[in-house]
């Protein structure tokens, strides 16, 4: 749980058990608060959560065992159309939830120990581009595969997805209790997803700090040594691959849940890219980092959407850089200025098995010769 | 027949514009071992800066004839990207020399697309056309093949171009000095090679090649728009990988492959496949050609070098 | 006092305050910023002028006069941002709402509506899908794709040439109308000598295109955007190829002119849903009350937005009430002479009697046939 607590740094420090509460606290609130200026901002904390989840997966294949996956949209792709395979009108098939969902991470789990058999001997920047090209093919299957069997519906994506129905309940459904109050179902998807990304965070902390997080530290640390003392390099990164994976896979299941609506156009490339900025702009390795990541990067074109247009529209009397360009420019300075002035984030690791690499000697050592 | 030769020929048109792109890739990484991402985007910025330049040309002196004019945007645009280049690799790139091996990546894909967003403030998001200076009406048809002066000028431009590289890496003072920094820097800088100066000068001269490509490639779409470089430059990456990265001889070889691949697969994948498959996968090739070379001769076709020397 | 009255603003419990006149919002939705700006405004603008003349005119609403607004919202031609727009517009308690432009944006954002059961009434979107998924308040005002699809179909089996190449950019748009124009070139005596794909990225068809040359068709159609049919266009003639050339309403722009430079001719082709502003009934004096107003031309949308917000009124009349739940089911009765022609709507929600319209080629520019 101490990461709960970083999640606050100058708190954290002080009083571990305040912050704690405080984060909890806020966790459980945050729609409440969001209710205060409008239903659309529990819609977008509801897409936080989802980033948040995706955010975590792809730390656990970049950040902990070091491989620089760009092709991770990929496996939330094949967990949202996996639900949508099976629980929309598209097949004809409506199972429950609690079946698809699993089936959804299983598939995208094999998705990625796919990608990983051929590739886990490449390194680095080979890696990336492959994955990259990996997340492309999915993207063109998808788009394709409506011939000469229709499997996907093609560029027309598959609509009409069922709701999560928890029990026999439909939470796409508002709560009614009595006469006066109602629920809105987006709250309901809040807390499912928060649900969700609780049991995310903690299964990954348990994690990095097992025998498994060891290895992918050492891993990416230094790849021969690791192999040298007795680790199976090759497990443990397919491992990482298709751990990584599932969360992406549940991630997208919820999401063609919550949208009703799948299209390829939803797994572009940038997609894969925004993600990643979420990670780095927390901090590679650092769970907390990451989470908080995830979450101002995906408030941040609504908040620009709200504070730049008007601002620029009161300075200069017209709209100079819509918000689309904005968050563009900022996405793109964010990865450029965090990795030579912040490289472990913006809220550094402490654990062990962080990313000490980052935090000490390498980029501030040699870097000013 | 006349199908399959004009399929070679659009292909060895495209294959020619990969490999002049490949060749800076493949040029950064042989002395850096970095994934240059941005690279592509200099393409596109070389297109239009050079449109900008030739709009102007033409606004204030319109009597400078067509080939002085293109010449002009062309040089314009050349410096402007040997400036870019050599401004990236100072500012983003030489600070992280040192640094683990995925920051300088990350920041790679940062540049590229800070560079695409600053091309979209400053160009907008359309498309704009690219001044037809060199004429794209086909010349008599040869063997049933039709083929444009300015494809013509592409693939003579380029076969120029990878020869004076070629002979600069091979023959000159500066080559040499940067084959010894490719082999190892810290011997390179022993020896009186200022390392710092040779990568420079590596990203100039790649920046200035992707210019070249990238006023090529508009001339001959007669089309650019901020987001023109990304593709290219990706596939320039492929065929890069495929000769042999941080191999010239084979990023020229990649690339003029991979063109081929490209035009005659989608060409003929319909009937290969007995209708399953067809053209909507032609950017899939690349992908595919990438994923297997790297798994199975990780070296390329032309490479000495192992995939994971980085 | 007031600070309490902010308060209770603020958390959204404040009841609209006791006014003279009512004031009830619509809202619109489409890109207000990025490259389809122009066409957004454009809907924005048409909306604006509805409910400027129903204001002038006056509309009394259960013995109550009533004013119009407008809130107009930006979705950046994304579906996500779409059905957060869509939320925001369903939060701040519009009574009904025109929109999206992209067919992309309009059917995940419909959900949304139809949840809060608002009703929507598209001026842009044509993909069939919108007006299918069982939605009780979603309509449009324009043509869909089926319809278009149709169009182009016919046309180019019956007028063009027997056969037919077909490209499409593998978008939801390019797809879903090219499978239309396959349907309607066979159903008209045609046949299909092949189809090839490109995407909504590619500037190189030399592949495809030589491809079609050797199945030597006498017309392709082109699926996609304008942005690839200017560069098609100049790589057919690059080839040699003699074929004619028909798009839909994606490529059927000043654009696609200006793209394909020299390389476009009288053999061009494209279609647009609707008739041209000058032979709508209501066309001629629609463009000079709009110009008037706001000083620009009308680029294609906002005759359709008119009529949406025009269609949302009268039902509103009609019901004698702005409450969506009992003016919703008045939508699909409406018949009034609007500016594009009759407006009233079919079953589904599609806009009866959809006109298309064939361009040509002709002197610079896109000339209306028959």
């Amino acid at each position: 749980m101490n990461e709960l607590a970083n999640a606050i740094p100058w708190l954290g420090k002080r009083n571990p058990a305040a912050a704690r509460w405080v984060v909890i606290a806020l966790a459980l609130a945050a729609p409440l608060i969001a209710m205060l200026f409008g239903k659309t901002w529990v819609r977008i904390l509801d897409f936080a959560l989802l980033y948040v989840m995706l955010a975590i997966g792809l730390n656990l294949v970049v950040g902990f065992a070091g491989l620089l996956d760009l092709g991770y949209i990929a496996f939330y792709a094949v967990g949202a159309y996996t639900f949508a395979f099976l629980a929309s009108p598209h097949f004809e098939l409506h199972l429950p939830f609690w079946l698809v969902l699993p089936l959804g991470a299983v598939f995208a789990a094999l998705a990625g120990i796919i990608l990983g058999l051929p590739t886990l001997r490449l390194r680095g920047d080979y890696l990336a581009i492959v994955t990259l090209g990996f997340g492309e093919i999915v993207r063109i299957f998808m788009n394709n595969l409506n011939h000469p069997v229709n499997i996907t519906n093609g560029p027309q994506g598959i609509n009409m997805i069922d709701p999560l129905v928890l029990f026999g309940w439909d939470i796409s459904r508002p709560i009614r209790i009595g006469e006066e109050i109602t629920i809105n179902s987006l709250f309901l998807y809040y807390y499912v997803f928060l649900a969700f990304v609780v049991l995310s965070i903690i299964l990954v902390q348990r994690l990095q700090i097992s025998r498994v997080g060891r290895a992918w530290a050492a891993i990416r640390e230094d790849e021969l040594a690791a192999k040298a003392i007795g680790i199976n390099t090759r497990n443990m990164k397919l491992l990482a691959f298709s751990l990584g994976a599932t969360f992406g896979g549940v991630a997208g299941g919820l999401f063609a849940a919550f949208q009703g609506f799948v299209s390829p156009e939803s797994f572009s490339l940038m997609e894969s890219i925004a993600v990643l900025t979420m990670v780095v702009f927390g901090g590679m390795g650092n769970l907390a980092g990451v989470v908080v990541g995830a979450l101002v990067l995906t408030a941040l074109p609504e908040i620009l959407r709200h504070v730049a247009v008007p601002v620029q529209q009161a300075v200069f009397n017209q709209v100079l850089l819509d918000p689309e360009v904005l968050r563009m420019l900022l996405l793109s300075l964010a990865m450029i200025f965090m990795m030579l002035l912040r490289p472990a984030g913006l809220i550094p690791a402490h654990s062990r098995y962080s990313r000490p690499e980052l935090v000490v000697g390498g980029v501030a050592g040699e870097a000013g010769k | 027949m006349e199908t399959l030769l004009q399929q070679t020929v659009n292909g060895l048109v495209v294959g020619s514009v990969y490999a002049l792109v490949a060749l800076g890739y493949t040029m950064v990484y042989g002395i850096l071992g970095l994934i240059n991402f941005a690279h592509g985007d200099i393409l596109m910025i070389g297109a239009l800066v050079a449109l900008e330049a030739i709009r102007l040309l033409q606004l204030h002196a319109p009597d400078l004839g067509l080939i002085p004019t293109l010449l002009a945007g062309l040089s314009i645009s050349v410096v402007v990207c040997m400036i870019l280049g050599f401004t990236i690799e100072r500012t983003a790139y030489r600070r992280l020399r040192n640094a683990p091996r995925l920051a300088p990546l990350i920041t790679a894909i940062g540049v590229s697309f800070l560079l695409q967003t600053i091309a979209m403030i400053i160009w907008g998001r359309n498309y704009h056309t690219f001044p037809q200076l060199v004429s794209t009406t086909p010349i008599e048809p040869i063997a049933g093949v039709f083929i444009t002066p300015v494809q013509i000028v592409i693939l003579v431009v380029s076969a120029v171009l990878m020869v004076a590289l070629v002979l600069l890496v091979n023959k000159t003072r500066l080559g040499r000095a940067m084959r010894a920094t490719a082999e190892n820097h810290k011997v390179a800088s022993l020896m009186g090679v200022d390392t710092n100066k040779i990568i420079a000068a590596t990203f100039i001269i790649g920046s200035a090649l992707a210019a070249v490509a990238g006023v090529m490639f508009s001339s001959n779409y007669g089309i650019a728009h901020y987001a023109m470089g990304f593709m290219p430059g990706l596939k320039a990456f492929t065929a890069a990988v495929l000769g042999g990265i941080g191999n010239l001889g084979g990023a020229m070889l990649g690339g003029l492959l991979l063109g081929l691949v490209e035009s005659i697969g989608a060409g003929y994948i319909e009937d290969l496949s007995f209708g399953f498959l067809n053209s909507s996968y032609q950017d899939i090739f690349a992908f595919i050609i990438l994923g297997i070379v790297l798994i199975f001769r990780p070296t390329g076709l032309l490479g000495e070098r192992v995939a994971d020397r980085a | 006092m007031k600070i309490r009255l902010v308060a209770l603003a603020v958390l959204g419990l404040g009841a609209s305050a006791v006014q003279a006149q009512e004031v009830i919002k619509l809202g619109v939705a489409a890109p207000l910023t990025g490259t389809q700006a122009h066409l957004g405004k454009d809907i924005e603008n048409g909306v604006r002028l509805a409910i400027e003349e129903y204001n002038a005119k006056g509309v009394t609403l259960g013995g109550k006069k009533v004013k119009f607004d407008v809130q107009a919202e930006d979705d950046q031609a994304d579906p996500k941002t779409a059905t957060t727009v869509a939320q925001r517009l369903a939060d701040s308690g519009v009574k009904g709402v025109v929109g999206h432009l992209n067919s992309g944006a309009s059917i995940p954002a419909s959900r949304i509506y139809n949840e809060a059961g608002l009703p929507q009434v598209s001026p842009a979107s044509t993909n069939p899908k919108l007006t299918q998924q069982n939605f009780k308040a979603t309509f449009r005002t324009i043509a869909n794709d089926v319809q278009q699809g149709l169009a182009i179909g016919k046309y180019a089996a019956t007028r063009l040439g027997k056969k037919v190449a077909l490209i499409d950019d593998r978008t939801a748009y390019g797809q879903g109308l090219a499978d239309e124009v396959e349907k309607a070139v066979k159903a008209n005596g045609g046949s299909l000598t092949g189809r090839e794909f490109t995407s909504d990225k590619a500037t190189d068809f030399l592949a495809i295109l030589t491809r079609i040359k050797a199945q030597n068709p006498d017309v392709i159609v082109y699926s996609g955007m304008d942005t690839q049919a200017g560069p098609m266009l100049k790589q057919i003639k690059q080839l040699g190829i003699n074929a004619k050339f028909i798009t839909g309403d994606g490529a059927c722009t000043g654009e696609v002119i200006k793209l394909a430079g020299d390389a476009i001719s009288g053999n061009t082709y494209c279609t647009q849903p609707g008739l041209p502003l000058e032979k709508m009934p209501g066309g001629k004096n629609f463009n000079e009350r709009f110009k008037k107003r706001f000083n620009a031309d009308v680029q294609i949308y906002a005759p359709y937005s008119y009529d949406a917000a025009s269609a949302i009124i009268e039902a509103m009349k009609a019901a004698n009430s702005a409450d969506p739940a009992k003016y919703a089911g008045n939508i699909s009765k409406v018949n009034f002479p609007g500016v594009i022609g009759t407006v009233a709507f079919d079953a589904k929600g599609d806009i009866k009697d959809g006109a298309v319209t064939v361009y040509q080629f002709k002197s610079g520019k896109w000339e209306a046939l028959q």
